[in-house]
Parts: C-alpha cells; sequence; structure tokens
C-alpha cells in the first residue's frame, strides 16, 4: 500500500525526442500536478528518455469498457478494405 | 602517497586554490552521502527517487571538483583519494551540509537553504576566471536550479500545510539557520579567490540569497529565524560532532578494502 493514501493518480507521458508523440509510460502519486511532474522527471526520465512530460489526473481519463470491446472494435475486423493495401505502389515512390 | 593527508602545505598555482575547490567539492559529496542515506526510507518512493537524482547530481559534481583539486594539488593524488582518504579535519564542507537528516522536513530544509546557496554561487563561478571551475559550475548550475525547485516546493508545501507540519518545519528552520552564516562569512581564503576573479562576492551572494530565502519563507508562511551569535567554520575544517561518523561510513569500505573494484 502506498504510504500517502491522499495522493492521487497521475498518467505520466513523456515525449521522447522533439517530433514525437507523448507516449504513456506508467504513474506517480502525487499530491498535485506539479508535483506529479516532478516524480514523473524523477522517475521516468532519468536515462534521458524525455524532452516533455504530460500528467494527467488519471480519473480525468475516460476509457472504453472492456465489455464493450466487440461492440466498440469487432465491427472493424472484417473491413480489410480500410487498410491501404489494394493499390499499386509506384517503384519510384520508396517511402509511403 | 600520503597517507596522513595534510593538502595545506604546497604554495599554491594560479587558478583556483585547492582549498577552494575542497570547499567546494566536500560541500556537495558530504550533502550527497547525507541524501543517500534516504534511499529505502523516504515516505513515498517518488520521493526516495527523488532524493537519490540530488544525491547522484551533487556526487556528480563532487566528482568533477575534487578531480580537478587533485590536478591542482600535484601529488598524484585522485578524486577517490579526496574522497576516501582525507581525515575530518581535511575536509571543508558548510556545517549544514553534515546536519543529520532527521526527519523529511528537516532533510527538505537543510537541502533548500544550500540550494539556494549553491544556485547564486554557481552563477557567480560560471563567469569565473579559472575557465575550468567556470564549466564545471555551468554544468552544475542546471542540476542545482532543479534542487531549489523540489525542495523550495516542499518547504512551502510543509511549511504553509497543517499546523503540524508547520510547526515542525518552524522548528527545523530554527535548528539549521545558525549553519547559515558561514556561508557567507568571507575569510582569507574567500577573499583571495574574490580578488582574483576566481571567486564571487560574498556580500553579493548572501543578498541573492535573502532576497530567495525571504519570498520563499513568506509562501511558506514561515517566520526568518533571528541571526545567531555563533558561527561555524567547517569551510576551514572545523567540524560538528556529525562529521565523523558520516565519514566513518562513507569511506569504510575502501579503507578496509583498499583498491577494490565493482
Amino acid at each position: 500500500m502506498h504510504p500517502n493514501p491522499d495522493w492521487p493518480l497521475y498518467e505520466i507521458f513523456v515525449r521522447a525526442r522533439g517530433g514525437l508523440d507523448h507516449k504513456h509510460v506508467g504513474s506517480v502519486h502525487a499530491a498535485d500536478a506539479s508535483m506529479a511532474l516532478e516524480h514523473a522527471r524523477d522517475v521516468y526520465t532519468r536515462r534521458l528518455e524525455g524532452v516533455s512530460v504530460w500528467v494527467v489526473r488519471s480519473t480525468d481519463i475516460v476509457a472504453s469498457d472492456p465489455a464493450e470491446t466487440d461492440a466498440l472494435f469487432e465491427p472493424a475486423r472484417d473491413k480489410v478494405y480500410r487498410h491501404p493495401t489494394f493499390y499499386d505502389i509506384p517503384k519510384e515512390v520508396e517511402t509511403l | 602517497m600520503s597517507a596522513t593527508g595534510r593538502v595545506a602545505a604546497t604554495p599554491e598555482p594560479p587558478g583556483a586554490p585547492l582549498q577552494y575547490l575542497l570547499r567546494l567539492g566536500d560541500t556537495s559529496l558530504v550533502l550527497a552521502q547525507r541524501l543517500g542515506e534516504w534511499i529505502g526510507h523516504a515516505p513515498a518512493i517518488e520521493e526516495d527517487l527523488g532524493l537519490a537524482n540530488t544525491a547522484l547530481d551533487l556526487l556528480g559534481q563532487a566528482r568533477l571538483l575534487l578531480g580537478y583539486a587533485g590536478e591542482i594539488e600535484g601529488r598524484g593524488r585522485s578524486e577517490d583519494d579526496l574522497a576516501f582518504l582525507r581525515e575530518e579535519s581535511d575536509y571543508r564542507n558548510a556545517t549544514l551540509a553534515e546536519m543529520p537528516n532527521g526527519d523529511f522536513g528537516d532533510t527538505l530544509v537543510r537541502q533548500w537553504l544550500l540550494d539556494a546557496f549553491q544556485v547564486p554561487l554557481y552563477e557567480h563561478l560560471a563567469g569565473s576566471r579559472d575557465p575550468r571551475l567556470a564549466e564545471i559550475a555551468a554544468k552544475a548550475l542546471k542540476e542545482s536550479r532543479y534542487h531549489l525547485r523540489y525542495s523550495a516546493g516542499w518547504v512551502v508545501r510543509l511549511g504553509d500545510g497543517t499546523e503540524e507540519s508547520h510547526g515542525r518545519m518552524q522548528a527545523s528552520l530554527e535548528r539549521l539557520w545558525p549553519y547559515t552564516l558561514e556561508l557567507f562569512d568571507p575569510d582569507e581564503l574567500d577573499r583571495a579567490v574574490l580578488a582574483s576573479g576566481v571567486g564571487p562576492d560574498l556580500s553579493a551572494l548572501q543578498r541573492e540569497w535573502s532576497a530567495h530565502v525571504d519570498v520563499v519563507l513568506a509562501d511558506a508562511t514561515l517566520a526568518r529565524p533571528a541571526a545567531p551569535h555563533y558561527r561555524w567554520y567547517g569551510k576551514q575544517g572545523r567540524h560538528s560532532e556529525h562529521l565523523g561518523p558520516l565519514l566513518a561510513e562513507m569511506q569504510h569500505l575502501p579503507r578496509v578494502h583498499p583498491g577494490a573494484r565493482w
């Protein structure tokens, strides 16, 4: 059990380099957002992992319901035509 | 290599004097050792890592400064020799750095008072006429700015926290305040490094420190203690009773197993 039960949980997002997206890396407990930033810095950027950090109260994240996984995501399963794999790509195009 | 480790006898070459580098390096080293004592004991794992990060920054500063000191001394002593084979009275750290950890609040008050000193100190030293020292200070400054943000944040949180935390922080401040005078009390060496353009003007440093301290104390609803009557001089090798046990623990392994490596 965490010794500071009053400290809420924050989710931590770190941008590894300029131009990349912030990626979820974990969570920390902290009394408020500014402390969460310091904790995130101390816990998740010790090895030069990032150039920018976002912290978000875990309770502010709205998540999809696992019970609805089928209803939400299953319909996409048989729609392979949504993948851009039905085009002939000219040889000249190197990076697509 | 000399086993006795008296370092004052040789004449000083130009650049930063050996004794001055020891003051800077020893303060960071001793404070790093104190913070290291928290590892595994901090009130939350995030704070455990935070204190350890600060300790490692300070240890890095000490390595650069003591490594340079060893070169200046010119007797072939490495940073490790200086850290592990000097006696208590040869240590030149500010007394405040060796004060025991106490509770988390005591540690943060000590840290804050020293961070608030090291930030303007390194700002001045970054413009030192000794280019090597200026480089070390420029690197250390970035670290110490973060340390100050962290420790000042905690002083405000706990000072302006509950009645209990406020009272304990005020008591910590009263206990540790007397050791801050030494930081700004220039002696012969401080005047010499000022005159040669190597070190800062301590009275300017004190004004900057004091201005910062008053702002944070106001935010923390803490009262600035009265000026003490007695001054400590750890920077001249006259230490409190707390440095000996700290060094005994820190130096035990390399003294019992000389030359031991990972």
